[in-house]
């Protein structure tokens, strides 16, 4: 079930409750509960095929769940970008915007006005004349975003507004996202990055559709199972299925959490990797090959 | 004289009047690896195709084993660009098979390293990204190169998978290659035994991350509201970046972030820059970052 509007005024949340999305046979979504607050930046974590991309389909109403509730802003507070900017590449900026801001019922001064310092401020001020599809992937996705937040949405849902974007767009973008959260909008990025999840209020890491962790930051890694050593070398042996590669040395991570020598303390990415092994090796069995 | 995977003595490339690459010198050590830093328009992908033998120099020159670019001396390179230069519609098994058959290799090549069998039947542009990155190191390797040029390997990939792409690339350094890297994900900078950062087309610091980043400091922001004191920093017109709660300052004392703040309550501390805050002064005082069209 989806309900526009369900958060309405009440200084509630956007997310999902519960939520199932099926494709076929695959369960796409398994019972996702998800929150994303206003003034507050949330990250949506994981690897191909998690589900990332469904749950912000989900929370940008393209996509109605099997079971569960959505709970999202009217469509006209809702902004959305889909993974790939979603810009026309055949308009350029200043068309791509114009369209957007007609599409969304923002009167063309107040749009011009908005865009006017946001595009200055991303460095496409001087592009405006461009074919979206003529700029490079930083700039594009920087004018994605922009058109997706035009209107001043209570619910902003980008999907992977970084992934392959140089580090400066990525911090253009980055400022973009803040602006959006400082002036009160609820904003959910899906990222492969996880120090841009480290630097989000909110994380979730999905894996296989399943929520493998939520909460902010310190929380995910406070729960991360067992504890972490670091290596020089790749244990022989069965620990070696537990160990990969950070910073030219070796994590091997035990789940029981025994012995205290050596032990680090984990930062979000670490605590990641340990989900997505977690859920690997309880899939593979010792020796076997995977699925 | 000792012969170098790869080496480049102030080499230059203009188009027009554009200087994508200008005398950049950089050398790549049998089983190093070397990653290459840069925004948009740096010049990174010009070097690199300068490296390849693709692109002719405008001046300096280029060396790989210690001669000229030459058919004979790409044969001992493994490539994996951006776009993974894999064939959509045929199986990670054939493209190995078409590679191998390209590079005079025998069958033993082919071989289809064991993460790739589960999707034996499956054509690369149907697999998951992390999977086709897989495939496309695996053709890169298949005949063994002493000079290994990654573009972006590890764009969009979980940090598992990505973890299992930098093991693949240290033991292809462990047996002597030599690597060469770019990413825009500055974690990844620990994987690497040196950096050269370029910027507008220049090689503006190497080393190691700590070398780059030295003694560089920034200013950190804690505030009350978040919110309020980015709107002010903002309006002062001063780099301000979000980390969940906190706002960070590069390339401003903290006295001056305290006037910028006025009367809200917030403490100001210095904190050592991280190599991407380095990185972004290093970019921003060399001038524009994007290539004009």
């Amino acid at each position: 079930m989806t309900a526009p509007g369900a958060a309405g005024s009440a200084g509630g949340w956007w997310g999902t409750e519960d939520v199932c999305v099926r494709f076929g046979g695959t369960l796409a979504l398994d019972h996702v509960w998800f929150r994303a607050e206003p003034g507050r930046v949330s990250a949506v974590v994981g690897g191909d095929g998690a589900g990332r991309t469904t749950l912000l389909r989900c929370l940008a109403g393209a996509l109605a769940p099997a079971s569960g509730r959505v709970r999202r802003p009217a469509p006209l507070a809702t902004g959305y970008m889909s993974a790939g900017s979603g810009v026309y590449p055949d308009l350029s900026v200043n068309e791509n915007l114009a369209f957007r801001a007609t599409a969304y019922r923002v009167p063309p001064q107040q749009a011009h006005e908005r865009t006017g310092e946001l595009l200055a401020r991303a460095g496409l001020d001087r592009v405006g004349d461009r074919l979206a599809g003529q700029l490079s992937g930083g700039m594009r996705q920087k004018l994605g975003v922009i058109a997706a937040m035009i209107h001043r949405p209570d619910l902003l849902v980008l999907d992977e507004p970084t992934t392959g974007v140089d580090p400066v767009s990525r911090s253009d973008l980055w400022w973009l996202i803040a602006r959006a959260a400082a002036g009160g909008t609820a904003v959910v990025l899906a990222t492969s990055y996880l120090d841009e999840a480290e630097r989000a209020h909110d994380v979730l890491v999905l894996d296989a559709g399943t929520v493998l962790g939520s909460g902010t930051a310190e929380q995910i890694v406070a729960a991360m199972p067992g504890s972490l050593t670091v290596t020089g070398e790749r244990p022989a042996g069965e620990a070696g299925r537990r160990a990969w590669r950070r910073e030219g040395r070796w994590r091997v991570w035990d789940p029981a959490g025994g012995d205290p020598a050596g032990v680090i303390v984990p930062d979000l990415q670490d605590a990641v990797t340990v989900a997505i092994l977690a859920r690997e090796l309880s899939l593979v069995p010792a020796g076997g090959e995977p699925r | 004289m000792t012969e170098l995977p790869a080496q480049a003595f102030a080499v230059t490339r203009a188009f027009g009047h554009f200087v994508a690459v200008d005398q950049v010198d950089l050398e790549v050590r049998p089983g190093e690896v070397v990653g290459l830093l840069g925004a948009n328009g740096a010049g990174k992908t010009t070097l690199i195709r300068l490296l390849l033998g693709l692109l002719r120099p405008s001046g300096g020159e280029i060396r790989l084993f210690g001669e000229p670019p030459s058919r004979h001396a790409r044969r001992r390179i493994g490539y994996v660009p951006q776009g993974l230069g894999l064939y959509d519609d045929l199986t990670p098994a054939e493209n190995l098979a078409f590679s191998a058959a390209v590079f005079g290799e025998g069958p033993e090549a082919a071989a289809l390293p064991a993460p790739l069998r589960p999707y034996r039947g499956t054509v690369v542009g149907a697999l998951p990204l992390g999977v086709q990155r897989t495939a496309a190191f695996a053709e890169a390797l298949a005949h063994r190169p002493d000079l290994l040029v990654l573009d972006e390997p590890t764009s969009g990939v979980d940090p598992l998978a990505r973890a299992r792409l930098w093991e693949t690339v240290a033991a292809a350094a462990a047996a002597g290659a030599g690597v060469l890297v770019t990413t825009h994900y500055m974690d990844e900078a620990g994987e690497c035994d040196r950096l050269v950062i370029m910027a507008a087309g220049r090689a503006v610091a190497r080393g190691t991350a700590r070398e780059i980043t030295g003694d560089t400091r920034i200013s950190v922001v804690e505030a009350e509201s978040w919110a309020a004191a980015f709107g002010a920093l903002e309006a002062a017109g001063l780099p301000v970046t979000l980390v969940g709660r906190t706002l960070r300052v590069p390339g401003v004392p903290p006295d001056a972030v305290r006037r910028a703040l006025g009367n809200l309550p917030a403490t100001v501390t210095s904190a050592p820059a991280t190599l991407e805050e380095r990185f972004f002064e290093l970019t921003l005082s060399s001038g524009k970052t994007e290539a004009p069209s």
